[in-house]
């Protein structure tokens, strides 16, 4: 924790310096930015966080584990026929339910992270959230998240000139929340423009009584802006006003999107977390705007009639791979240069519960994709499901350590120096190393 | 304790703090005795109680209507919707529904999801849509209209504490009639209570699945692949009792989860029709067995161990710590005086968990007073603070779309923690931006002859910030007056 409040302070003086002066001052930081890498390639990434623990023996099945069917019983994938995996490495099998993530797995543009865990050992979803956004080793208080505290660290955040950040919601999630500027936006927002003459009054009395109202403010405003565009067709873009007034940089019109041939619509109670996911892309691929994003999808507590096959989840899933489509097509050619890693704070029991669903667990999947993936394989140090393997006999044990693959993309994809990575990103964390060759 | 002496700004605190906001001329009357105003909503209990009505009824009788439209149901699928169903579907039936639509609202409402429906195809929805509908406007009006504001508050400081989301099925047509039923009754009453009639409450146990589980053990569980869920055990071990770090342990988890089995609710023909709609325990899915939580080994026969295990974790060290630390961030500040929270710990232990006892121990305590209003006021209060101050006719409707808006849909809280209680969550750039927009939308609501100046003075009273004051007085219209005095900081916190 010490660790973490140092860096953090240091963080809010930098970025006070940088609100006085500029955006030079990032020299100032000057962690030694992978120079070659800056101004040749704009990398974007999006973290997407799974709330309710999801079950990842349903979403990447081991079904040439021995114990697979035993333990899951009717929460199996079958081998063939309806609802049938499908085939990733032989060993596992995808969920049906996610046929575009399949085809990501097929172009090397998705790697299955499997058994895998954060640092949290107990099973409560707050907790366990905590330590999955903080990025602490540990149960603690955190007012910061791991993405924000690394926005600081980044070589060049993009080519953003407002936010560094995009956090998609009403309420910034702990991942995102830190020291650097971050932008939220709600698909909900709009309206009629506010009247210039009041918002200015407004922002005097509070910029003279409330500094978290008038930051708070300021930001909705400049959404207001952005999401004016972002609310039309992709090739109106052209032409669209900047993040903030910095910088002399021009717009650039957004390219054309590729068109998807027609797919069945997805089951309505997603429809806005994918619309949130198409929006993102939308602020990602805008000249000026932030590159690094986060959003999160609810819902994944599965105690009961977890409808793995058809149902709740596989519903669920669908509706996270049209998410994922959304936002892949969404970007455009910027998908190139784009990781997206999906978590969740924890897995779920092994075994099947008595109504047909699954409790809180441990191990569990993590999904990294994107056009800078080095992908098409399942990353597994692979426990067993027999008795004797299981985590506390229940849980899939966990092999590998979340923070390997997240420091690995930081440090590979975003620049992000191991220094920072093993201090002020994810504390106490020296000993574990950033994976090597995640990204193309 | 050391009383402090009344100062200008207390009217206001005594107010906003721990009410819903004034209402014309509050200020001014209370202005005497902000403190004893406060303590005197706790005179008379059962003004923090909503009675049954026709359009409010109670949970047996919600699970009834939710019963007789699956019924129908049936037979509309079977049949078809056209033709037979409007002889299927008792015609007096369909008249009273639809005569027990609010009348204050000009127009339809905007409360549940504009979304018309062919209701008689779809009874199910059609019942649990229209109690949802009647306990909202209740349950928005009472907070309205109220003059013991701090009884709402500590209400709504329960009902989240103990929540239930109405997007898990029957819930939605219950989750209002739980709060009435469960919270509200005990509010001035002991925590045990409280806890008891949550835990036995059927909304409870359908939102945390208990009605789900079964001893694996048990007559009816035996051979079968139905077993024990966890769910509701874990969160009255970590949200409701003893708190996350309270000390307990998966064991304690599991144990517990067994001893609760066969607590359920009645439904079906097995059960009489007393027992319909209400909680029941059924042997038949109970885990036989002791078991042991906390090191205490419980082995009474049936439903007795659960209410053991409930009653000593109401008397837990750990839950008084808990719901100490819990209060005092939802009245006084994210980061409350240790010293406060110490003092209502204190109290609840002292008193078994006398919960008027703690609502008075926090108004008496000099902490809990002191400026600055730090806390954001979240959005149903902050809809419910302009209703008060403007006297504003806002159909009830259009009050809960605007809580929706700004992020906080009554009953529909997305995790069992219910609503967060820090400034963070609440302050998004999008929902403070929506604030303005109400904020016109209340400004062209009032008659032109109002002061901002007067009415200003009249609900920020003598300690409103100069900048206020400066920023109403010298705005360009009246109009954009009230929009920056809403938009203070005097009205946004708390």
């Amino acid at each position: 924790m010490d660790t973490l409040k140092t860096g953090c302070r240091e963080h809010l003086a930098l970025s006070r310096r940088q609100l006085m002066a500029g955006t030079t001052s990032l020299a100032l930081w000057c962690l030694l930015p992978k120079a070659a890498i800056a101004g040749t390639r704009d990398p974007r990434f999006l973290t997407i966080v799974l709330r309710g623990a999801l079950d990842g023996l349903a979403l990447a099945a081991p079904v040439g584990d021995p114990d697979y069917v035993r333990l899951r019983g009717k929460l199996a994938l079958p081998k063939d026929g309806a609802g049938a995996g499908l085939p990733l490495d032989g060993f596992f099998a995808l969920n049906s339910a996610m046929p575009y993530l399949a085809g990501l797995y097929q172009k090397r543009e998705a790697i299955i992270i499997h058994a895998v865990a954060t640092p949290y050992r107990a099973r409560s979803h707050f907790d366990g959230q905590d330590v999955l956004e903080s990025g602490l080793p540990g149960v603690a208080i955190s007012e910061t998240g791991w993405l924000n505290r690394a926005l600081s660290g980044m070589p060049d955040a993009g080519k953003t000139e407002g936010h560094k950040g995009l956090a998609m919601g009403a309420v910034v999630p702990l991942v995102m929340r830190g020291p650097a500027s971050v932008m939220s936006w709600t698909p909900k927002a709009n309206g009629l423009p506010l009247r210039e003459n009041t918002v200015e009054r407004l922002m005097d009395l509070y910029a003279h009584t409330d500094t978290g109202l008038a930051k708070a403010f300021a930001e909705g405003l400049e959404i207001d802006r952005v999401a004016t565009v972002s609310a039309q067709p992709a090739g109106a873009m052209a032409g669209a006003p900047m993040m903030t007034n910095a910088g002399p940089a021009a717009p650039k019109p957004a390219p054309a999107q590729p068109v998807a041939p027609a797919q069945p619509q997805p089951p309505r109670p997603f429809r806005d977390f994918i619309d949130t996911a198409e929006a993102a892309a939308k602020f990602m691929t805008t000249a000026g705007g932030p590159r690094i994003g986060a959003l999160s999808f609810d819902g994944w507590d599965t105690h009961a009639n977890e409808g793995v096959i058809t149902g709740q989840l596989a519903n669920k899933f669908g509706g996270l791979d049209a998410a994922i489509k959304a936002f892949g097509e969404g970007m455009g050619p910027a998908w190139k240069d784009t990781a997206v890693l999906i978590v969740t704070e924890f897995g779920r029991t092994a075994r099947t519960n008595g109504t047909e669903g699954t409790d809180h667990g441990t191990g569990t999947v993590a999904i990294l994709l994107g056009g800078a993936v080095k992908g098409g394989r399942v990353l597994a140090d692979w426990p067993g499901l027999s008795d004797a393997n299981l985590y506390e006999s229940r849980d899939l044990k966990p092999t590998r350590d979340l923070r390997t693959i997240t420091k690995g993309i930081l440090r590979d994809h975003l620049g992000v120096p191991d220094g920072a990575l093993a201090s002020s990103v994810f504390p106490d964390s020296a000993k574990v190393k950033g994976l090597d060759g995640l990204m193309a | 304790m050391a009383q402090r002496p009344t100062q200008p700004r207390d009217a206001v605190t005594a107010l906003r703090r721990f009410g819903l906001g004034p209402k014309p001329g509050d200020v001014g009357k209370i202005a005497a005795d902000p403190r004893g105003y406060v303590l005197g909503a706790l005179a008379n209990p059962a003004l923090a109680r909503i009675d049954n009505s026709p359009e409010l009824e109670p949970s047996p009788a919600v699970f009834a209507a939710l019963e007789e439209a699956r019924i129908e149901q049936v037979i509309i699928r079977t049949f078809g919707d056209k033709g037979p169903a409007a002889v299927v579907v008792p015609a007096a039936k369909v008249a009273s529904a639809t005569m027990a639509a609010p009348t204050m609202v000009g127009g339809e409402p905007t409360a549940v999801k504009p979304a018309p429906r062919a209701d008689q195809s779809q009874p199910v929805g059609k019942v649990r849509r229209d109690a949802l509908r009647e306990e909202t406007f209740a349950r928005i009006n009472r907070a309205v209209a109220t003059d013991t504001p701090f009884l709402e508050r500590l209400v709504y400081f329960w009902s989240n504490h103990f929540c239930v989301s109405i997007t898990k099925g029957p819930v939605r047509a219950l989750a209002g009639s739980f709060e009435r039923e469960a919270i509200r009754p005990h509010v001035l009453g002991k925590f045990s209570e409280m806890l008891s009639a949550v835990e036995h409450h059927p909304a409870m146990l359908i939102f945390l699945d208990n009605v789900q589980s079964m001893g694996p053990n048990s007559p009816a569980g035996v051979g079968r692949d139905k077993g024990l869920n966890e769910n509701l055990a874990r969160e009255i071990l970590e949200l409701h009792t003893l708190g996350v770090d309270g000390g307990y342990t998966q064991a304690d988890v599991t144990n517990f989860a067994r001893i609760i089995t066969g607590w359920t609710y009645g439904q079906g023909e097995m059960v009489t029709a007393a027992d319909q709609g209400r909680f029941i325990f059924t042997p038949n899915r109970h885990e036989p067995g002791a078991f042991p939580v906390l090191g205490k080994t419980y082995a009474q026969p049936g439903r007795a161990a659960g209410e053991a295990v409930l009653a000593d974790l109401a008397r837990h060290p750990n839950t008084a710590r808990n719901i100490a630390r819990k209060m005092a961030r939802h009245f006084v500040s994210d980061n409350p005086p240790p010293v406060l929270v110490a003092a209502l710990e204190k109290s609840f232990r002292d008193t078994g968990g006398d919960l008027a006892a703690l609502a008075r121990t926090l108004v008496n305590a000099p902490e809990a007073w002191e400026p600055p209003a730090a806390k954001i006021v979240p959005p149903f209060d902050f809809t419910v603070s302009l209703a008060r101050g403007f006297d504003l006719k806002t159909p009830p409707g259009e009050m809960n779309r605007l809580c929706n808006v700004l992020g906080q849909p009554l009953w529909q809280v997305t995790s069992p923690k219910g609503w967060p209680d820090n400034d963070d969550s609440w302050m998004g750039p999008s929902p403070i931006r929506e604030r303005l927009r109400i904020a016109e939308q209340v400004a062209k609501t009032l008659p032109p002859s109002a002061d901002p100046r007067t009415v200003l003075a009249d609900l920020a009273g003598p300690a409103v910030t100069e900048h206020t004051k400066l920023a109403v007085a010298r705005a360009e219209t009246r109009q954009q007056a009230f929009e920056l005095m809403i938009m203070s900081p005097d009205f946004m916190r708390r």
